[in-house]
């Protein structure tokens, strides 16, 4: 993983606003993330927002402490990347006409252990799961095929062990 | 007790003592201002929105509780957003209710509909919109903790039409908190206190910057304490200018762009700044990277996102400043610590008296600085002084000492023209029995002069003293200072003859040409029953001096030769 990568995880109140309370924030101070994702928890009424960014160390402390200025937030912290789980999913379409290519592909994604989820005469559609690392790599070979379109949906993380449950 | 939406905003109102509400009524508030009719809250009709917020703002800031302002829904609130960025910025405790079309057209662009709450997200503490009636008892009484508590500042309550007119079971009992929000004691932590003792007894030349929090917080007595048992010269930020009186012995000046060249010096000179209650803005600080480069910092400050936000520091306090002052000096009794006179002191009154005469001007025409020190002659310690921003705040901040925390009320942060009289106002409302003198340039006046009809109507006797140099005179400084005198669109050409203005408006106006018709008509204002504008002609060549060029380090100083 890059070294300067931060996965910060916010449990805020499910109420209106509150994502754009927090995106207006990330703006105003010319944070840069990476990816933003939102989500139910096992609680009602509380979601989870995870933000990855890049940066060094006070940037990323200067967007916690900011965050945390934002009365819907109840919780936040940095997860670290070795004590933490972390996943993203993307699905892919790609390029594949003939069968030698088809025949690769689906080479590279069991090796991936990802999953075809769609195909047609010119093209595969792969799901794939894991850590950014695995994906990223995964869309380098990729785009040696031809990727016709893609989406991700950036990453969520939890804790790892019995940390972080919400009281 | 069953009563409507707008009859539990005012209930709510009173229960936080709210003595009176600064605004504009319009279509989607309707309801509420049936409502307030019946009240004992007093209604203060602007003349602009913005107006209302600054004067909801000066309010604020001298009585140290929130200052409530009204606007309608869509033009009546995207007007009120200069006045909220200013709070935010100031940190100052301002609830903005404004009403807001009924629900069922939010969303649709109905007519006089404007999303102000995204509008202000981004210059508020909190801003929300209620959606139903039920919510109001604890809107309101969440707004008024959030706006007043822990680092202060404004809140925007959007609400409705129809929901004004729902009914509602009014309980003002707590039922919902926000569970992210929690009220910090303000206690520092035992930690940072040791290690900061640990600082103070080996420092040598120890220097204490009072920012805004200082005020925020009233720790004025416990700074002056502080700094008299460490024997700490004490400089301000221009939001700290009140901080302790400015004829301490120990205080030195204001530091920064126009900060005083011997509170620079001291800056540069020492070997522990300990910053209290202020965010090292970048008018105060200069070049970062020079800031303080001698020094070990301590900084005290309530929100602990301004530690490491921009100056890097040696130890973080985050706490109320009355709280870590108090628990400083005890601790260090307690270790019997004691300094008398040191060499550190000789030094900074050698400083203050070789600048001190550097500061008469010489010269043709009126010149500022005095127009000032004769202003300070004849108030009273406790009166209140507002401004404008521009050349007119800088002379003011240089030139005219306070002595009372909540006396020097100015848009710091934000810089907004146009905030010295609708501030002067609400700052007159909140100490009625107190001078209120709002020291303006001519640019920034004519930007909220409509509201001298508010100060007329309501009979609240505020001066207004004009330094006219017929020009948007600070930025024409820095015209003349880094364009070589290229003035572009800096002459106001026309304006108007402000004396007429006046009185025009029902108030009284004055011209004076000289230092002693100044003095005269200063000693006249005293009991003036109506509001007063004096108009000073200066030169727009007049320069805000010293100053320190922008990005520049304090050092690095523009000064008369
Ligand atoms: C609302 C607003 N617009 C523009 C500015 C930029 N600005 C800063 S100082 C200044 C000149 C102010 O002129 P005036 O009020 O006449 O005061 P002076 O500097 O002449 O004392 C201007 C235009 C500002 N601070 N606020």
């Amino acid at each position: 993983m890059v070294e300067n990568f931060h996965i910060i995880s916010a449990l805020v109140e499910d109420r209106p606003g509150v994502l754009f309370r927090v995106t207006s924030l990330i703006r105003r101070r010319n944070f840069n993330i990476d990816t933003i994702t939102v989500g139910s928890t096992e609680k009602e009424g509380v979601s989870r927002i995870t933000l990855t960014m890049r940066g060094d160390e006070s940037i990323v402390e200067q967007l916690v402490k900011q965050l945390s200025k934002i009365p819907d937030v109840i919780k936040i912290s940095e997860l670290k990347p070795t004590e933490s789980v972390y996943r993203e999913m993307a699905i892919i379409k790609v390029l594949a006409q003939d069968s030698v290519r088809r025949s690769d592909i689906l080479n590279y994604v069991n090796i991936f252990r990802g999953k075809i989820i769609d195909a047609s005469k010119d093209s595969l559609t792969i799901e794939i799961v894991g850590n950014p690392n695995k994906i990223n790599a995964f869309i380098e070979i990729m785009k040696g095929f031809g990727i016709i379109e893609m989406a991700k949906t950036g990453i969520v993380a939890l804790q790892r062990g019995l940390k972080g449950k919400i009281e | 007790m069953r009563i409507s939406g707008a009859r539990a905003i005012v209930e709510a109102l009173r229960r936080e003592k709210v003595e009176v509400i600064f605004g504009i009524p319009g279509g989607a508030t309707i309801p509420f201002y049936d409502a307030l009719l019946d009240s004992d809250i007093r209604h203060i009709l602007a003349r602009h929105e913005q107006c209302a917020a600054h004067m909801a703002d000066g309010y604020a800031r001298v009585k140290g509780a929130p200052g409530v302002c009204s606007a309608t829904s869509g033009p009546g609130a995207t007007n009120l957003v200069t006045g909220l960025a200013t709070a935010y910025m100031d940190s100052s405790p301002v609830i903005a209710i404004t009403g807001q079309v009924p629900r069922n057209m939010v969303g649709k662009d109905a007519f006089q509909e404007a999303d102000i709450v995204g509008i202000v997200t981004p210059i508020t503490k909190y801003a929300f919109q209620i959606e139903s009636a039920s919510q109001i008892p604890d809107a309101i009484r969440l707004a008024f903790m959030i706006a007043s508590t822990n680092r202060k500042g404004p809140v925007l309550i959007d609400i409705p039409k129809d929901v004004q007119l729902e009914d509602v079971d009014f309980d003002y009992s707590e039922r919902i908190k926000l569970k992210g929000y929690i009220i910090r004691t303000g206690d520092p932590h035992p930690y940072s206190i040791k290690r900061a003792i640990g600082l103070i007894m080996s420092s040598e030349r120890p220097i204490i910057i009072a920012g805004g929090g200082v005020i925020a917080s009233n720790a004025s007595e416990e700074l002056i304490k502080f700094a008299e048992l460490i024997m700490a010269p004490i400089v301000t930020t221009l939001m700290g200018k009140g901080a302790v009186p400015e004829d301490h012995p120990l205080y030195l000046g204001m530091i920064g762009m126009h900060g005083r060249i011997e509170s620079n010096k001291a800056i540069e000179e020492a070997d522990l700044i300990i910053a209290i209650g202020t965010r090292f803005g970048d008018r105060t600080t200069g070049k970062l990277d020079e800031f303080g480069k001698n020094a070990k910092i301590i900084h005290i400050d309530i929100d602990p996102a301004e530690i490491g936000k921009n100056v890097k520091v040696d130890i973080p306090i985050v706490a109320d400043a009355k709280k870590a002052l108090s628990t400083l000096y005890s601790k260090l009794l307690e270790f019997g610590f004691s300094k008398k006179d040191s060499e550190w002191i000789s030094r900074i009154n050698y400083l203050k008296e070789s600048y001190a005469l550097n500061y008469e001007e010489k010269g043709e025409g009126l010149k500022p600085s005095k127009i000032l020190k004769i202003l300070r002659n004849i108030l009273p310690r406790n009166a209140i002084i507002t401004t404008g921003v521009g050349q007119n705040q800088m002379w003011t901040a240089i030139h005219f000492k306070i002595f009372e925390p909540r006396t020097f009320i100015t848009s710091g942060g934000l810089g907004a023209m146009g905030f010295g009289l609708p501030a002067a106002i609400g700052a007159k409302v909140a100490a009625p029995d107190r001078p209120v003198y709002n020291i303006d340039g001519d640019g920034s006046f004519l930007m909220t002069e409509q509201d001298l009809a508010t100060a007329v109507s309501e009979k609240i006797p505020i001066v207004s003293i004009i330094l006219k140099n017929r020009a948007l005179g600070m930025v024409r400084q820095w015209q003349c200072l880094f364009c070589n005198k290229r003035y572009a669109y800096t002459d106001l050409g026309n304006i108007p003859d402000f004396v007429k203005l006046a009185e025009a408006y029902g108030a009284e106006g004055i011209r004076i040409e000289s230092y002693e018709e100044f003095e005269v008509v200063v000693r006249r204002s005293l009991s003036t029953e109506m509001p007063l504008v004096i108009e000073v002609p200066i030169s727009p060549d007049e320069k805000v001096l010293p100053m320190v060029p922008p990005g520049k380090s304090l050092k690095e100083v523009i000064w008369y030769g």
